[in-house]
């Protein structure tokens, strides 16, 4: 890693930074509460926020260029603000292509047919929802905390943007190939809780904290299993750069080697994702969205935004890490890239039609006493594995046990018949003494 | 020139988000301030081209300990602790502090760097020298965090958990009957 590339790192940061602030300035800017109840309801029309908005976020784009060209200077800034301004277009494109495709699938798995009136096959209608989420009035509660209820979205979204930088996604495609890449993408996803407790917190609202609460409990309980399957992957390879984790694998992808460690990094992404079978923070029975409850228009759709951008993140994620990357007979390697991604997130979609919600406790439950150690002992028996050069097969073997080891943990916590009850029943008489 | 503008700006950051750690009375506030501060530290280790260490700074202060520091929040009553109050500690606090500052003031003034280039350490060697030569430390600060952790488990258990809990154990049948 160079170290020009490093200081980009922190050009991209402090160019995010100014980005957010000047995009909290236009929000603090463009809504008064003070005068919303004298100010006639149409005062700020659609298309004139909409005006607003895209001039902002062209400037805040200027200023972000700027800022890193003063940190670095040269050639290499220009390529990385480039590069930024060239990511960010096409993880909104993702995004809205994750939306109508998402909708689809579960449509398909419900034997409906999904969106179809906007455009031919309803191919338009991410672009109608985008407008409807910008151009919709962005109320504020009189009583939330503004510096954190606005600064959330921002903290959200900031570090899962960031993530991008060190992504392959074909040999040579990416903006900062970094040695230690993998570690990287684990620090900053970690980041991301901070903006769920601001969303929670600032928002003063009771779904909202108990949801980000939630989110906190989740988030850095499945952490652990992620990090102990990425150290696996790493000892494997004997490096944290991504590219030379593809590289190692060649033909036979880890999928292979670490049946397990595919399954644990699956089921711990969703969790850290918080997608269906593990969307118990926004659980819309439970706590009604959770952190987001309070938020609405341009900004519910950056936490939006986020959360499709992580979902897309996983897939690419478990492409790099366990199907081999890029790597593909016959067809270039970008297109190979995505079509595993694409397998992944529909998957993950397949899921969300497929699986009911679990509940808090059996959450962790299924997190600290069967991913966890089960997530160390693969870790220990690939580093014996590894240590002692056994051939590829006998790795498969453990990971296929570890794997029936794991159904069978379930099975007997959460479907075996005659356990032990997880809820108590209250008496009403110890409600009133409460 | 870039370095210097950069680490003026981090270490502006730093000062700035740790004075508002001191200063805030809220404890919200104060815990994201913290944040502020750890990463901007991850930043300042960029800058002496420690990358790794940036990064574990990243996950373990920034991701871990900030937010097991909220954690901690929900866990203690908040109508007791919302609003951070004067105690008792505080000369002792003042003492802590004069003397962390003594010891890095006579580090700075002794330490004559000795490579004439830069470069930032391996992190093979890192690694080898971390499982070896300091193991034995190595594997206190982990016993460090192991009674922090039971510390804060006994503080949270207070009161009414525990009755409720001895009530579980006890597995009385429920009087009036279920729905």
């Amino acid at each position: 890693m160079s170290w020009l590339g490093v200081f980009a790192i922190i050009g991209g940061v402090v160019a995010l930074m100014v980005f957010a602030g000047v995009l909290g300035m236009f929000t603090f800017v463009g809504r008064d509460p003070g005068d919303a109840a004298l100010a006639p309801p149409e005062a700020d029309d659609g298309p004139g926020r909409l005006l607003v908005l895209m001039t902002t976020l062209g400037g805040g784009g200027m200023m972000a260029i700027a800022a890193v060209v003063i940190v670095l200077g040269g050639l290499d800034a220009l390529i990385v603000a480039g590069g930024l301004l060239a990511l960010f277009a096409f993880l909104s494109v993702v995004v809205l292509a994750l939306t109508y495709m998402e909708r689809k699938v579960l449509g398909r798995v419900q034997q409906r047919l999904g969106p179809m009136r906007v455009g031919p096959w309803g191919l338009l209608q991410p672009i109608a929802d985008a407008i409807k989420l910008i151009t919709k009035e962005d109320i504020t509660p009189s009583w939330v905390d503004k510096g954190v209820y606005w600064l959330a979205p921002v903290a959200f979204f900031i570090p899962t943007f960031l993530i991008w930088l060190v992504i392959p996604f074909a040999s040579g495609w990416v903006i900062r190939d970094l040695d230690l890449g993998l570690l990287y993408i684990i620090a900053f996803s970690v980041l991301a809780i901070a903006g769920l407790f601001m969303a929670g917190w600032g928002s003063a609202n009771k779904y909202g904290f108990l949801g980000s609460l939630r989110a906190i409990a989740q988030l850095i309980s499945y952490e652990i299993p992620i990090i102990v399957v990425a150290l696996t992957i790493a000892m494997l390879t004997g490096s944290l750069n991504l590219s030379s984790i593809v590289e190692a694998q060649g033909s036979v992808p880890y999928i292979a080697l670490q049946p397990f460690g595919f399954v644990l990094f699956l089921i711990g992404g969703l969790a850290e994702i918080g997608r269906t079978p593990f969307d118990i923070y926004h659980a819309e029975s439970e706590v009604m969205g959770g952190p987001f409850v309070e938020y609405s228009g341009a900004h519910w759709a950056i936490f939006y935004l986020a959360e499709y951008v992580n979902t897309f993140l996983v897939g690419v994620l478990v492409a790099l890490l366990f199907l081999s990357g890029w790597v593909g007979p016959v067809l270039p390697g970008v297109l190979w890239f995505f079509i595993k991604v694409f397998a992944v997130v529909t998957v993950i979609f397949w899921f969300r039609g497929t699986f009911p919600r679990l509940r808090i406790d059996q959450l962790m439950a299924l997190g600290w006493k069967a991913l966890i150690p089960l997530a160390f002992v693969n870790f220990v028996l690939t580093a014996f594995a590894v240590f002692y050069h056994w051939p590829g097969w006998t790795m498969t073997l453990m990971g296929l046990g570890l794997l029936l080891a794991f159904g069978y943990l379930v099975n007997a916590r959460f479907t075996a018949p005659g356990r032990r009850p997880t809820v108590r029943m209250i008496p009403a008489k110890e409600l009133r003494g409460a | 020139m870039a370095s210097l503008v950069a680490f003026s700006f981090l270490a502006a950051l730093v000062l700035g988000a740790g004075l508002g750690v001191v200063l805030t009375r809220n404890v919200a506030y104060a815990a994201l301030f913290l944040l502020v501060t750890l990463v901007a530290v991850a930043g300042i280790f960029i800058l002496a081209l420690a990358e790794f260490l940036a990064l574990v700074q990243v996950l373990i202060y920034g991701g871990a300990i900030v937010i097991v520091v909220i954690f901690a929040l929900m866990l203690t009553r908040i109508e007791e602790f919302s609003r951070v109050r004067d105690n008792p500690q505080k000369p002792l606090a003042v003492v802590a502090a004069l003397a962390i500052l003594g010891v890095l003031t006579a580090a700075f003034l002794q330490f004559r760097p000795a490579v004439a280039t830069l470069r930032g350490a391996s992190l093979e060697g890192l690694g080898k020298e971390l499982f070896t030569r300091w193991a034995i430390p190595f594997e206190v600060a982990s016993l460090v965090l192991l009674v922090a952790l039971l510390g804060a488990f006994l503080i949270a258990r207070t009161g009414v958990d525990r009755d409720r809990d001895r009530d579980r154990d006890g597995d009385a049948p429920p009087e009036g009957g279920g729905r």
